[in-house]
């Protein structure tokens, strides 16, 4: 019974060493230059008060817009992926016309210029 | 753990969808790579088109072919539509040429958009399936939103792309809702099981499912624009670019009447007297509201969408006389309707010069001094709406009324009938805007090549039609 | 187990907001927010029916509406963008350049 989870076990394990080798490797080797900005609880350049009506820039949109349409194509991959062993060839065909069409779409935003942020 | 069996595909059933899909996703590709010259995109858009006209006829004589499962079909009602799809994207596509030169629309999109519209327009003329009709729905709508919002700086054309948006996203819900309680009391999505089940009597009419057809009719009624659910079409056909309105009078409100038909003649003829009551009101306040509401318009446009809206009345009937002549006279109708439509539409383009679209109906005053020719094809057209023999639109109308009459539906005809009457007054109004009042102002117009190109078309298709109309009845039919 | 009668209750309950939504609300984007609590609610009563027959196809269904709903989101959004860049506003009221 137990053993079934061993595969979880040996898994987080070796996340937590791979978290705690990362915090220990930065607090030993890393420089410590403090300056204000750093200091803030999230230092990622937006300032921390503001009022919760202010307005995004219309570029934040567009990159939504494209992250829920090809987000929620994965709906179509979570089951393919449960069954994908006995769906052989014929499922790993159909899930490459698929994502090719997706491509076309992907390839179609990135030349048009949707991906840049400028 | 056991394979499962692929299941098999049959690639003739779907060979329109496919090649259309494939040249619509190279329309999109090419245009990137090209300048600002966008003529290749109409030839390869056009090449595709005629391949899938062409590929309809893969299945040879042996229709009707169900196939996966019996969610698609391919007969005579699908490959029909699928022509009536093809000629009229084609022309919308050739009336946009000199048009989006004219106004500087220059996007290539607005190809490749048609194309995949098409595609959702042949899936739902062919779907036997309560989801595939709904993927063909959709697929069409949102073509069409992006459509009627294509001239992205004008804000006439925002906001109708938005309030087609709005309406369109609502009445999908209405849609899906009624699809989901039918499939939920039947226990099928299969037109034809849905069919089977009911006329077994397995399946009690329980009042969740007729709620289900009550919001399908709401549904559907959205999507073509029937009295009380036509408050965005005036507005979105007044918007949106004239080659998109041309487009979206005709194929998109096609390939819903074919579903409509479908739906409620194949899958459920068995509530027949519910849905052909609700249908029956829809349809004369449609007819009423959109002669009546035409009356009052002053623009072109909006009186085409009102007429358009009366239109849909008349159609409805086809749909409620649910026999063989019934889906004939749609299929009928619907052709003779689109050659109608692109041929005043045609005209309306070449009235209108750049920024100045010229869309009142004073503009058109003197029109028939100036420009004999032309006022003389404009009221063809409009005598052929109304119903005037020998023009199609006479035919169309007879044939419908006939499958009517042969169910038993005398009362709606002679409402019909009347409405034909009432409508009469304004396309003569247009009729005499161009012959008996004195023009204000130069006449500049457009008259380019392509442009008149479709509105021969419309010519022709409208007298041919209207003269000879037993081949094509004899192909709806038999 | 939860009868199927009150998954039906809970969709229908959530298609009523949505649709009270659309028609009440002014702000664009909230009248889409509301359609999109209509669709939910459709995939709710798809979940449930599917559950009760047994059955696979209103699982396929609903995952279609997803799909779906998320393509309308973004030419929704699209528009709106589209929209507030020649006009700075959402209200519908003031999207009057034609009649109703």
């Amino acid at each position: 019974m137990l053993e079934q989870y061993l595969g979880v076990a040996i898994l987080m394990a070796i996340s937590c060493a791979i978290a705690i080798g990362m915090v220990t490797a930065t607090t030993l080797l890393g420089p410590k230059r403090s300056f204000p900005d750093k200091d803030e609880p999230f230092e990622c350049g937006e300032s921390q008060i503001v009022s919760p009506y202010q307005r995004f820039s219309v570029k934040f949109y567009l990159v939504a817009v494209l992250f829920i349409l090809f987000d929620i194509e994965a709906v179509f991959l979570f089951p393919w992926a449960v069954l994908y062993q006995r769906l052989g060839w014929f499922g790993l065909i159909e899930m490459i016309v698929f994502l090719l069409i997706l491509g076309v779409g992907l390839m179609y935003v990135w030349v048009r210029g949707g991906l840049d942020w400028e | 753990m056991e394979p499962i069996t692929a299941p098999i595909i049959d690639f003739t059933s779907l060979a329109p969808v496919l090649v259309l899909s494939v040249f619509a996703m190279m329309v999109l590709l090419v245009d990137l790579f090209i300048g600002r010259n966008k003529s290749v995109l109409v030839f390869i858009s056009l090449v595709g088109l005629l391949c899938a006209a062409v590929s309809a006829f893969a299945k040879g004589t042996e229709i009707p072919v169900s196939s996966f499962n019996g969610a698609y079909i391919v007969d005579r009602l699908s490959i029909f539509f699928t022509m009536i799809f093809c000629m009229s994207s084609a022309l919308a596509i050739l009336l946009a040429v000199e048009y989006n030169k004219r106004e500087g629309i220059r996007v290539g999109e607005y190809y490749s958009l048609i194309l995949f519209c098409t595609v959702g327009m042949i899936v739902l003329a062919s779907a036997t399936d309560l989801i595939m009709i709904f993927l063909g729905i959709e697929i069409v709508s949102i073509c069409l939103y992006v459509l009627a919002g294509i001239r992205r700086t004008d804000p006439k054309s925002n906001e109708a792309a938005l309030k087609y948006f709005l309406l369109g996203a609502f009445a999908t819900g209405f849609l899906l809702y009624g699809m989901t309680l039918l499939y939920g009391t039947t226990g099928s999505v299969k037109l034809a099981t849905i069919a089977q089940l009911l006329n077994s009597g397995e399946v009690l009419a329980q009042p969740l499912m007729l709620l289900g057809v009550v919001l399908l009719v709401i549904g559907f009624g959205f999507k073509v624009a029937a009295v009380p659910f036509h408050m965005w079409a005036p507005d979105v056909y007044q918007g949106a670019p004239t080659p998109v309105t041309a487009f979206m009078a005709v194929g998109p409100k096609a390939a819903a009447f074919a579903a409509f038909y479908r739906l409620f003649a194949e899958g459920i003829p068995e509530l027949a007297p519910t849905w052909q009551m609700t249908l029956s009101i829809v349809a004369v306040f449609s007819m009423f509201f959109g002669n009546l509401g035409a009356i009052m318009q002053t623009n072109i446009k909006r009186l085409l969408a009102f007429s358009s809206v009366s239109h849909v009345g008349y159609i409805l009937i086809a749909v409620i006389a649910k026999d063989t002549l019934g889906s004939a006279s749609l299929m009928f109708y619907m052709l003779s309707y689109a050659f109608m439509i692109f041929g005043i539409f045609g005209i309306i383009i070449i009235l209108g010069r750049k920024g100045h679209e010229n869309l009142e109906l004073e503009h058109y005053s003197g029109l028939g001094f100036k420009h004999p020719l032309l006022a003389l094809c404009m009221t063809m057209f409009m005598l052929s709406l109304g119903g005037m023999p020998p023009l199609a639109g006479f035919v169309a109308k007879f044939y419908i009324f006939q499958a009517a009459l042969n169910e038993g539906f005398l009362w709606l005809v002679i409402i019909a009938v009347l409405n034909s009457a009432i409508s009469f007054y304004y396309y003569l109004k247009v009729i005499v805007f161009m012959y008996m009042k004195e023009p204000i102002g130069e006449f500049k117009i457009s008259l380019t090549p392509i442009t008149l190109f479709v509105v021969a078309v419309g010519i022709i298709g409208t007298l041919e039609l209207g003269i000879f109309p037993g081949p094509i009845i004899f192909l709806a039919q038999y | 187990m939860v009868p199927l009668s009150h998954y039906l209750i809970l969709s229908a309950t959530l298609f009523s907001i949505g649709v009270l939504g659309v028609l009440i609300r002014r702000n664009a984007i909230v009248v889409f927010m509301c359609v999109e609590i209509m669709l939910n609610a459709v995939n709710i009563s798809l979940i449930a029916f599917d559950r009760h027959l047994n059955q696979h196809d209103g699982q396929i269904f609903s995952f279609m509406v997803m799909a779906v709903a998320a393509a309308e989101v973004s030419v929704g959004l699209a528009i709106i963008i589209a929209l507030f860049r020649n006009r700075p506003t959402v209200n519908l009221d003031e999207f009057n350049l034609m009649k109703w």
